[in-house]
C-alpha cells in the first residue's frame, strides 16, 4: 500500500558489496534484499521495507467498497495492524503519504497497540470484519477475505464483502459468514 | 452499520544446484500432507514476498542438509496465488541455491483448500505443518520460526 522513497547513499562498503556480485544493476533489475547495520546498531534489511503485497492487490478494491457502501451506510474504516517496528514500511508517516496519495476518501487508523486487532482476532492482511450496527451496539457479521481471487477481482466468482453487506442492506442472512486467504501474517511486537 | 477493514505488509550460499520447483494443483500437496511415509513430515508455505517467510528459510535448508532419517521437507511457494508467472520463483530458488524441495502451489478459491491443510491456519504466512505420519500427530505453527524451533517441534512430535 506504502512505496518506499529511500536514497541509498552508496557509501564505499555498499559499491564493496555490490562489485562482488557478477554484474552491477542496471536500471529495471531487481536487487537483492541487503542487510546492513543502522546508526542505532539495529540490523535494517531492504526486506523490512516491502508492504504487504496481498494489501497492494486489494487497494483498489478496499476503496471501491468504501465508494459503494459509505453512502449505504456501511462506512469503511481501514486499520493499520503491522508494527512500525517489525515493517519500518507501515509506519504512520507512510500511512499518511498513502492516504493522500491514494486519496482515500475513508479514515485510516493506526492501531499502536494492536489491542483492535488481537480483540477482533485478525490475523493476516487483508483481514476483513463487517460489523451490524443494532442500535448502537456493532456485530460482527462477516470476518474474512474480501473475495477469492487476490490476483484479479475482476476474475473473482465470490464476492464476500459485497454478498454480505448486500445481503445485511436486504434484511437477509448473510450464506457465508467466514471465508479464508492467503495473507501476509500481521507483523506482531516482538 | 458500519464495515471495518483491516488492512496494511538472509542469504544462504550453499554450493551445489538449485532444485527445480514444480508446479503442482492441490492433489500433488495432498500427496505430501498425506504421504505415508511413516517418517516426519515437514511442510513449509512461503512466498518470495513474505520477509519472515524468507528469513525462516535457512532454518528449513539446514534440517534439510543435514538430512536426517524419516525427515522430509517440502517448501510450498504460494507466489502463484498472486503472480501467475512462476519465473520469479524459479530464479529466487536459482538465486538462493535451495536444496529443498520446493513445490509451487497453482489453486484458485484458497478458502477451499486452506482448512484442508490446516483447520488452525488463517491463510496468514509463513506457516508451517509437520506430521508424524506414523502416529498422525501434528503441529502447526502460523509465524516464522526461529534457531531451534523446528528441532524442537519435530523432538515433540517423536
Amino acid at each position: 500500500m506504502k512505496r518506499l522513497f529511500s536514497i541509498i547513499a552508496m557509501s564505499a562498503l555498499v559499491v564493496g558489496l555490490v562489485s562482488m556480485s557478477p554484474m552491477k544493476y542496471g536500471v529495471g533489475d531487481t536487487v537483492s534484499l541487503f542487510t546492513l547495520k543502522n546508526v542505532d546498531g539495529k540490523m535494517v534489511s531492504l526486506a523490512d521495507y516491502k508492504t504487504c503485497p496481498v494489501s497492494k492487490a486489494y487497494n483498489t478494491r478496499i476503496m471501491d467498497l468504501s465508494k459503494k457502501y459509505g453512502s449505504k451506510g456501511f462506512p469503511l474504516v481501514a486499520i493499520n495492524a503491522n508494527s512500525p517496528e517489525e515493517s519500518p514500511g507501515d509506519s504512520y508517516e507512510e500511512m499518511v503519504s498513502a492516504a493522500k496519495r491514494k486519496k482515500y476518501d475513508f479514515p485510516y487508523l493506526i492501531d499502536e497497540t494492536q489491542d483492535v486487532a488481537r480483540s477482533f482476532g485478525a490475523t493476516n492482511t487483508p483481514h476483513v470484519f463487517v460489523l451490524k450496527n443494532q442500535s448502537g451496539s456493532f456485530k460482527v457479521a462477516y470476518i474474512g477475505a474480501i473475495d477469492n481471487n487476490s490476483r484479479d477481482g475482476s476474475a473473482a466468482d465470490r464476492k464476500y464483502v459485497e454478498t454480505a453487506v448486500d445481503a445485511l442492506l436486504a434484511n437477509q442472512e448473510i450464506a457465508t459468514t467466514k471465508t479464508k486467504a492467503i495473507g501476509c501474517g500481521i507483523k506482531w511486537k516482538e | 452499520m458500519r464495515l471495518l477493514v483491516i488492512s496494511v505488509a538472509i542469504i544462504s550460499f550453499t554450493p551445489g544446484f538449485a532444485q527445480r520447483a514444480e508446479i503442482v494443483k492441490w492433489k500433488g500437496l495432498n500427496n505430501v500432507i498425506e504421504s505415508k511415509s511413516g517418517g516426519i513430515t515437514v511442510v513449509n508455505f512461503w512466498a518470495t514476498w513474505c520477509a519472515p517467510c524468507v528469513k525462516e528459510l535457512p532454518l528449513f535448508e539446514k534440517l534439510n542438509a543435514e538430512g536426517r532419517e524419516g525427515v522430509s521437507i517440502t517448501l510450498v511457494s504460494l507466489d502463484l496465488d498472486l503472480d501467475p508467472n512462476p519465473e520469479k520463483v524459479y530464479k529466487f530458488v536459482e538465486r538462493k541455491k535451495l536444496q529443498s524441495k520446493i513445490l509451487l502451489l497453482d489453486e484458485k478459491d484458497p478458502n477451499t483448500w486452506i482448512d484442508k491443510v490446516d483447520p488452525r491456519w488463517s491463510g496468514a504466512l509463513p506457516a508451517t505443518l509437520i506430521i508424524n505420519q506414523k502416529t498422525g500427530q501434528r503441529k502447526f505453527v502460523e509465524k516464522e520460526l526461529h534457531e531451534g524451533e523446528l528441532e524442537r517441534l519435530i523432538a515433540e512430535l517423536q
